[in-house]
């Protein structure tokens, strides 16, 4: 037994000690360098230690606007690309025909590059001095006026936010589903169907339970995702975020690490702590909700 | 609530599309299952009788044909509205359901007049629980149920609406040999207690024997022999159904009618009223007596004790199968393995067959 323990250890010890060098080692260095005001790379020096810099980012204005906009993100996209991705995947699993033209037509956005996304978007929902994207077009045809939703008012910014994230996530998800789905036993709907269960119910109380393991993957993973969104918003408003009032948790980390040439990296590990701790406090919510409705 | 099946068939479109022709299924069924009995489909798998039992449950729609519930035809009839129980052959529990869950669970569905209040459902529930004798694990989930108690739990889904007609799909095959006969004992006992009309597909021919009032065989799609357990095994139609029924399975020699007497190889076996023909002779394993000069001779090779009985397995040059075995009574086994031994037959354990045909010669 202890001989086998020894080899056991032997085999993980690559891994061990890539995981060490390259994961458990700067982490530690990253909670070290959170409380070492004004650390600076280049001298490896600091002032003091303490929690100033804590309180720095907690009173910048950049910070604050950066954790709203990420938690308006994460509450309006998971929930919505999670939702709509049951009801696609339900739908898909419902038809026959066509089934297969349908689902690589929803797939398409994944095998997308987040950029060249990124730039539909803005042609779709731009408004310049000259012309109009697609989508005020069509507003115009409702007789509103045009709104700038890559420059303009702040919700339009954030709706287009939400909407490209939901569309770039949403694949992923239903790929999930669909095959999750395609998983339950067929007897279980054909019992169903004898005592005359109705289709709503057959959704609630069968396809439900036995698909939830996987929503609840997607839904971790779905909040995970979105508290790291970064990408998505520079596609669409380019690299200053903070100008454009649009910067996200991640983004401030960035711009704080290598901002003003140099940067401050004590800010930013302070940041990435805070992002760190909100993420584990909502995924152990998450675990202890699906301890009561998982079924697995 | 008697079921008659009219001329029912189903056809299924061939898989293999560059096939036009439809695989049959189930071919002109017409037969009449009586009020209250316990029937068995009983066939080889690939014959239909699942298939006829998703037709009656209406999962499947017929191709031509009538299905009647008592008078009423309940052909172009909905599942859910023909008033069945269904019990599946993996049983298809809801697993994250518990057994109570599961059972009211077809009960929830009701609506309008026959809808219940909580206390009613619980109550029915509990009851049927009880008929099947599953009420001490109300509280747990299937997987935490031995194979039977599954079953149980999947009976008393099937009862608990009282239907008109509770249908078994292989309810036994998942059941290890002794579950089996104690479930096969329950199913009779509850279909008993009930009184509801059932119809169980197996293709166990022990099985569908012990417990059923009447079995109907099949093969092919095509409804072979349909009556009393004893009665078909005593009399069947042809040989497939005298092959298929009984365990060690019926001994078949080939044999010829020559001016009236009959003949297996040189061995003169019995008079006879039939003219000179080429027939197949059926003689079931416990047909003989061990008999010095006895008509039929054979070489006895090995033999097998079981207990009350002893089984001969012999060769004769005119059986259909290398090794032919007869049941002999412990005590009348006499002769030495290799030895040749001679049988007297029982004329009611002979069948002949038409050599063409297969079907019986009376």
């Amino acid at each position: 037994m202890k001989k086998n323990n020894l080899k056991a250890w032997l085999y993980l010890l690559p891994a061990i000690l890539f995981l060490g060098a390259f994961m458990v080692y700067p982490l530690i260095d990253v909670l070290v360098y959170s409380f070492e005001e004004g650390f600076n790379f280049a001298s490896q020096e600091y002032y003091g230690v303490g929690t100033y810099n804590y309180s720095y980012i907690l009173h910048d204005t950049y910070f604050i606007q950066a954790l709203k906009n990420t938690f308006i993100l994460v509450i309006i996209t998971v929930p919505i690309s999670t939702g709509l991705a049951l009801l696609i995947s339900v739908a898909l699993n419902s038809i026959k025909p066509l089934r297969n033209i349908f689902q690589t037509v929803f797939f398409l956005p994944y095998v997308t590059n987040t950029l060249a996304v990124g730039l539909v978007f803005m042609v779709l929902f731009k408004k310049t001095a000259y012309s109009d994207g697609l989508i005020n077009l069509l507003i115009n045809a409702f007789g509103f006026s045009s709104v700038d939703f890559i420059d303009g008012p702040y919700w339009a910014k954030i709706l287009v936010t939400c909407i490209y994230t939901i569309w770039i996530v949403m694949p992923f998800k239903i790929l999930i589903l669909t095959s999750a789905l395609a998983g339950v036993d067929e007897q279980y709907y054909k019992a169903a169907k004898v005592d005359g269960t109705s289709k709503w119910r057959i959704f609630r109380k069968i396809t439900l339970p036995m698909i939830s393991p996987m929503i609840f993957y997607l839904v971790i993973t779905g909040f995970i995702g979105a508290f790291k969104a970064y990408a998505d918003e520079v596609a669409l408003f380019g690299t200053d975020l903070n100008a454009a009032g649009m910067n996200t948790l991640v983004g401030y980390v960035y711009d704080m690490l290598y901002g003003d040439s140099g940067g401050y990296p004590s800010f930013a590990s302070a940041a990435a702590l805070v992002l760190f701790t909100i993420v584990l406090t909502i995924t152990v919510i998450n675990l202890m909700v699906s301890k009561k409705k998982v079924h697995y | 609530m008697k079921v008659v099946l009219e001329h029912l068939t189903k056809k299924f479109p061939n898989r293999n599309k560059k096939i036009k022709e439809d695989v049959v299924a189930v071919s002109d069924f017409t037969f009449e299952i009586p009020d209250g009995k316990l029937i068995g489909l009983l066939g080889p798998s690939g014959c239909g009788k699942s298939t006829t039992l998703n037709l009656i449950s209406g999962l499947e729609a017929p191709t031509s044909g009538r299905i009647y519930f008592g008078e009423e035809d309940v052909t172009d009839i909905s599942p859910e509205n023909r008033d069945i129980g269904l019990v599946f052959q993996n049983y298809a529990l809801y697993p994250h359901l518990t057994v109570e869950q599961n059972i009211i669970f077809p009960l929830q569905n009701l609506k309008g007049d026959k809808k219940m209040t909580k206390q009613q459902m619980k109550e029915k529930a509990l009851e049927t629980a009880k008929l099947v004798q599953i009420d001490p694990y109300m509280s747990r989930k299937p997987s935490e149920l031995s194979g039977g108690q599954q079953q149980r739990v999947a009976i008393a889904r099937a009862l608990v609406k009282l239907p008109k007609v509770l249908l078994l799909d292989e309810p036994l095959s998942n059941l290890d040999a002794r579950l089996r006969l104690q479930t096969r004992e329950e199913i009779r006992r509850i279909q008993r207690e009930t009184g509801i009309t059932t119809i169980f597909v197996t293709h166990d021919q022990e099985e569908a024997m012990s417990i059923s009032d009447e079995i109907v065989v099949m093969k092919d799609g095509l409804l072979q022999q349909i009556g009393k357990p004893q009665a078909v095994y005593d009399h069947p139609v042809n040989m497939f159904v005298a092959k298929f029924l009984g365990t060690p399975p019926i001994n078949i020699f080939r044999g010829e009618i020559k001016s009236k007497q009959l003949y297996i190889g040189d061995d003169r076996i019995c008079e006879t009223d039939h003219g000179d023909m080429q027939v197949y002779v059926g003689i079931r394993p416990e047909g003989v007596i061990l008999k010095k000069g006895g008509s039929l001779v054979c070489r006895l090779n090995r033999v097998e004790v079981m207990g009350r009985d002893t089984s001969a397995c012999c060769s004769n040059d005119n059986a259909v199968s290398e090794s032919i075995r007869f049941i002999i009574p412990s005590d009348e086994m006499t002769g030495d393995e290799g030895d040749l031994v001679a049988f007297d037959i029982k004329p009611s354990k002979l069948h002949l067959f038409d050599a063409e045909t297969e079907n019986v010669i009376i």
